[in-house]
């Protein structure tokens, strides 16, 4: 060890400048460079800034003040809004993940159980993650509009409804429902990708020995893939937890309140009423809340996901 | 054996359950606007209006719609491949002071979420006016770190002697990536590209908020404009959700071998 230290150092002369730019260092700088620049200037930069905004009361046009904490205070205690915009956010997280989760499971072990086909079933489930989600929450805006598909469906079934986007409680499931068709395809393919890669002698050994399928799915398969299926868990909260153009495009939020997450009230406040400082304060909000349900994920995965293959 | 048929069949009748919504678009964007709004609705229109396409085309300029889209989409691909195949060679090949706590802040910049930073990111653009421009919407998005990652995972499988041969005949270190490297990386370059395209192309809300003139929308942007105070028309807008749809369905088809590996690669990585 120290014998190899030492020859190193007699076989290379010390280069000038000692502490940063040894060896390759001005290469690695001139290669990390452009990265860099992009990253403090667009990510780190506006990191700090959204910090020191959350504090001010900046309204884009005039000037800014410091206003301490009152914007997160305003928040939690006198905004009437807060309240139900964090509840819709969490009550869409938990039922679009829930039901994400399920169906997207449920058909990449269907698929996967195929003697053939199997990748035309994964790029038929796969077909709206690739296309732009505004566009697709058009398309199911025209089925749920007032006299729309959805209505005359209902109506045969002698259910009246007048519109399930002018409803209070409807227009969220009609919300979960577009981006569940919307984004289900990906966690498919990626749970289904997950299931090819279990041993078939794993499934084969169980079934020698008497393993029902379904004890199969439940004691080989599932625990095998249960890394893959926390990381799309893990992934689908995040994003789900940011939904925003299915709102902007097939509710705006309403009626009243009752479809306003977190996203779209960001927008709202930022970019509509312009109150950039109060705007960033919510988008700390959601960050914590996003770091939050990631850390409970993690503190769970202990009790339901294995890594010793 | 007749169990596997009566399985495909049953996945199959879900599947074209599931495509539904896509017949129910391009049949509303055929059909008058009357018979769109008509009420109970009709599964296909009486009359098939085939020039819809052609004249939501020109109600709204889409082709300007499209080229915006386009030039955000390659112009943002571009300069992530670029930066992402410079910073990733750096941290797979070349030893430097602080290589891993860099690349763990790389990684960690993964959990920002992108909406946090619409704000602070818009006043940025605005400091250095560039709001309705090209450059405003293209820049702040190019420079994702998750590129740089995904680079210096496949370059670190690339077998260090193709390289060496080519230093010791006294290549540069920028010579070897474009001619050595880059050549051998198409799998993953290829994967980039599409994922971050077709995550541009779709992008809606950071080119709603920079391009505030209509002439500049994106596609996405542009199919809002059909929604008026006068109400919406829905056959338009069908056709042009159609159009703004079809590029994505086209390379899904096509490229759904590089999709599904890509995909796998990440359920083989999944938490470990």
């Amino acid at each position: 060890m120290m014998l190899g230290k030492h020859t190193d150092m007699i076989a290379r002369p010390r280069p000038r400048s000692r502490k940063w730019f040894r060896g390759e260092g001005w290469t690695a700088l001139f290669f990390l460079l452009p990265g860099l620049i992009g990253i403090v200037l667009f990510l780190v930069l506006p990191i700090l800034a959204s910090i020191v905004l959350s504090f001010t009361n900046w309204q884009l046009l005039g000037s800014a003040r410091f206003v301490g904490i009152s914007n997160y205070v305003r928040l939690i205690t006198t905004d009437p809004q807060f309240w139900t915009v964090l509840r819709n956010t969490l009550f869409f997280t938990v039922e679009y993940l829930v039901l994400n989760i399920i169906i997207s499971l449920g058909l990449a072990t269907w698929i996967s159980s195929l003697k053939i086909g199997q990748r035309w079933f994964r790029v038929i489930f796969f077909l709206p993650t690739f296309t732009p989600l505004i566009a697709v929450a058009m398309v199911w805006m025209l089925i749920f509009t007032s006299g729309g598909l959805f209505d005359s469906l209902m109506a045969s079934l002698s259910v009246p409804l007048a519109g399930v986007l002018n409803d209070r409680t409807l227009a969220m499931q009609a919300v979960v429902l577009t981006s569940i068709w919307a984004g289900v395809g990906y966690n498919t393919v990626l749970f289904n990708a997950a299931l090819d890669m279990v041993p078939a002698t794993y499934l084969e050994a169980a079934r020698i020995d008497g393993a029902t399928a379904w004890d199969r799915f439940w004691k080989i398969r599932l625990p095998l893939i249960s890394p893959t299926l926390f990381f799309g868990t893990v992934m689908t909260a995040i994003t789900s937890l940011q939904v925003f153009d299915q709102i902007y495009v097939m509710t705006k939020g309403g009626p009243g309140s009752s479809t306003a997450t977190l996203g779209y009230a960001i927008y709202q406040r930022g970019f509509q009423n312009f109150q950039m400082g109060y705007a960033s304060a919510i988008a700390w909000v959601m960050f914590a809340l996003i770091m939050a349900l990631t850390a409970l994920q993690f503190w769970f995965q202990r009790k339901w996901v294995h890594y010793d293959a | 054996m007749m169990l596997d048929i009566i399985n495909h069949a049953a996945l199959g009748l879900v599947a074209i359950a599931f495509l539904f919504p896509f017949f129910w678009m391009v049949s509303n964007a055929v059909r008058s606007n009357v018979e769109v709004t008509a009420i109970p609705a009709r599964i296909l229109p009486e009359v098939f209006e085939w020039g819809n396409f052609a004249a939501a085309w020109t109600q709204l300029p889409f082709g300007r719609f499209f080229l915006n889209s386009a030039v955000i989409a390659v112009c943002v691909t571009a300069i992530t491949v670029v930066v992402s195949c410079l910073s990733g060679y750096a941290f797979a090949r070349l030893k430097f002071k602080g290589r891993e706590t860099l690349l763990i802040g790389y990684i960690g910049t993964l959990m920002v979420p992108p909406l946090m930073l619409i704000i602070p990111l818009f006043l940025i653009v605005n400091k250095l006016n560039l709001v309705n421009t090209f450059a405003g919407v293209i820049l702040p998005i190019s420079f994702g770190t998750f590129g740089a990652f995904l680079m210096r995972q496949f370059f670190l499988s690339i077998p260090m002697e193709l390289e060496e041969a080519a230093r010791i005949d006294g290549a540069s270190r920028l010579r070897i990536l474009v001619s050595i490297i880059v050549p051998l990386s198409m799998p993953a370059i290829g994967l980039l590209s599409l994922f971050t395209f077709i995550g541009q192309w779709n992008n809606f809300l950071w080119p709603l908020i920079v391009m505030t003139g209509a002439d500049n929308a994106t596609l996405p942007v542009g199919l809002t404009l059909f929604q008026t105070q006068q109400g919406t028309q829905w056959n338009y807008l069908m056709a042009g959700a159609t159009l703004s749809m079809l590029p994505g369905i086209v390379l899904a088809i096509i490229l759904q071998k590089l999709i599904y590996n890509s995909i796998a690669l990440n359920a083989g990585m999944g938490g470990r």
